[in-house]
């Protein structure tokens, strides 16, 4: 009996350990890249940072505003494309399409979730590349290609079924008597979809997409492979641009010898940290919130 | 009326659209991967390291890549598996209050949402501060903190929905938590805990931002955990950023096998799923 309690016991302490270590991990790695930023914070200005353009590390000059802004425009660029089109399959799969084609598609989007980023990245190179050097041809830009527009393509596409998964999955959840009230009202379909299904999924479909945000945020290798990296703010879509984690990716070597530059790539991965941690929480709360009202 | 059918109408030729759209790149991406990668495919890729000149265009494989990122994944899904056992034991309400449990729920959606470059810079830190260098080591941590919210989110969400009366069936015959652990709930969410590990797995072995700092690349086969070690991934990323054609087909290649790899584990998962789903008491 003893040896029984006994072994209990330790189980238990060991989970406890196992828990408070995952609870401080968080906590470790913030703090840790907050001691590592706080060099360049004590010199500079938070506001300087952010808002000045000049990037000239070997000076100390540390502008991030042209990464901030090329992160914050590639992901607008890629939510613009990937909403409406994630949108659309997720009511289509949710309502429409027949149950047989939803069970087969649904774990095909998912197994498409899993390929790995550098492959989408490749596939950028190889397709979305030329293909946005040639739609550029036809507006009358010049450019190589690894732009602005690449990047936000490859990345809606990565957040496809990121977005498209959880929205059905979301949309299933409405019950299927308030779809029947309102068909019995004689609204079509479609009106029953609009009116009734997406009002009262709302939170969550805005979830799915905060989501789908908070991925592109801070993807890196992907949109490194095409997006030109040049630290400058983008003018046009044509233009290329330098999100904030290919900043990180990029400079790793040589930031050692130069002094700050470490201190401000530490910070500029706690910036990404902070920002996608607060989209994520915020979705998984609403996400939550709705899966135990739906139980 | 006829406003209203046309509405709907138009809309669902949209949807339609929108789903073949979705569909058709996905398939695209896999189509040319295959294509462009089955091409530059060669014995010698699987079996060789590089020789002096290989990121010239001269012979050689991407062995190293290959048993570096097999050794780094498997030696990441075993250090989160330790973790993510226990910690997803412990959520259940036997072990852990309501408060600590939901704050622990709140760490692990922060870090399942962390973007892995975060993970790699915060791995370099501590590599710094502990004075090591790029290792296979550094690598393996990295990766299993990556690693570690999604395991643990996934063996949760099945040892959340095990029965309370089957726990309450073996407690009430005088058995400890922690035998009603291992003896019911181990084996009920035995399905989910595999698919959990794969999924960790399959996610890991594809991610290049932790490990860019962390792991370092080499030409060679790694000898112990303290080496620098290659990667399939960064292979991908290193070779297609040469100029040289011949290296950027050996990028095809190695992505091909990346996505080999990633997709035989997934069908391993589900394949496992079914034959584990057996012993499960509905």
């Amino acid at each position: 009996m003893n040896w029984r309690r006994l072994k209990d016991w330790l189980a238990t302490k060991s989970m406890r350990l196992a828990l408070a270590f995952v609870n401080s991990v968080v906590l470790v790695i913030v703090i840790g890249l907050y001691i590592k930023g706080k060099p360049i914070l004590s010199q500079k200005s938070l506001t300087h940072l952010l808002f000045s353009s000049v990037w000239r590390p070997l000076k100390g000059e540390f502008g991030f505003y042209p990464f901030i802004i090329g992160t914050l425009e590639v992901t607008a660029l890629a939510m613009l494309l990937a909403v409406p089109i994630c949108l659309l399959s997720a009511i289509y799969l949710s309502e429409y399409a027949h149950w047989r084609v939803r069970e087969i598609l649904r774990p095909v989007i998912d197994l498409l979730a899993g390929i790995p980023s550098v492959i989408y990245g490749l596939w950028g190179v190889i397709v979305v590349v030329p293909f946005v050097q040639y739609l550029a041809q036809i507006a009358g830009h010049t450019t190589s290609g690894y732009s602005l527009l690449a990047g936000g393509i490859v990345l809606a596409i990565m957040v496809f079924p990121v977005i498209i998964s959880v929205t059905t999955e979301i949309l299933l959840t409405v019950p299927v008597e308030a779809r029947e009230a309102a068909l019995a009202l004689g609204a079509t379909k479609w009106e029953t979809v609009k009116h009734v299904v997406l009002r009262s999924a709302m939170r969550g479909v805005l979830a799915a997409i905060v989501l789908g945000f908070a991925r592109a945020f801070g993807e890196t290798i992907a949109v490194l492979m095409v997006v030109g990296n040049v630290a400058r703010v983008p003018h046009s879509i044509f233009d290329a641009a330098y999100p904030l984690p290919a900043l990180i990716a990029n400079n790793y070597g040589e930031m050692m010898s130069i002094p700050l530059y470490d201190s401000a790539l530490m910070l500029s991965a706690l910036m990404l940290l902070v920002v996608v941690a607060v989209f994520n929480l915020g979705a998984h709360f609403t996400l939550s919130r709705i899966e135990r009202r739906s139980r | 009326m006829v406003r209203r059918r046309l509405e709907e109408t138009i809309f669902k030729i949209l949807m339609i659209i929108s789903l073949t759209l979705v569909l058709t790149t996905l398939a695209a991406i896999v189509i040319v991967i295959v294509l462009k990668g089955y091409s530059a495919l060669s014995l010698d890729m699987f079996i060789k390291t590089p020789k002096g000149g290989y990121y010239l265009g001269k012979e050689g494989g991407i062995a190293n890549a290959i048993v570096g990122s097999l050794c780094l994944a498997l030696g990441a899904t075993i250090l989160s598996t330790l973790l993510s056992l226990p910690i997803a034991f412990a959520l259940q309400k036997e072990y852990t209050g309501k408060r600590l449990a939901n704050l622990t729920r709140l760490s692990l959606d922060v870090l399942w949402g962390t973007p892995s470059i975060v993970y790699g810079a915060f791995g370099f830190v501590i590599m710094m501060y502990f004075g090591l260098r790029a290792s296979m080591l550094g690598g393996i941590i990295a990766l299993s903190f990556l690693m570690l919210p999604i395991m643990t989110r996934a063996m949760e969400e099945v040892i959340r929905m095990i029965p309370q009366e089957l726990k309450e069936t073996a407690y009430a015959l005088g058995t400890t938590r922690i035998e009603v652990s291992l003896a019911v709930v181990l084996k009920q969410a035995l399905p989910g805990i595999i698919t959990g590990v794969m999924l960790a797995f399959g996610r890991g072995i594809g991610d290049a931002a932790s490990i860019l700092f962390t792991a370092g690349y080499t030409d060679y086969i790694p000898r112990s955990i303290f080496d620098p070690v290659a990667s399939l991934p960064l292979a991908v990323f290193f070779q297609i950023g040469t100029p040289i054609p011949e290296v950027q087909q050996r990028a095809y290649a190695s992505a091909l096998i990346l996505l080999i790899i990633v997709l035989l584990v997934s069908l391993i998962t589900r394949l496992l799923n079914a034959k584990y789903s057996r012993h499960i008491v509905k």
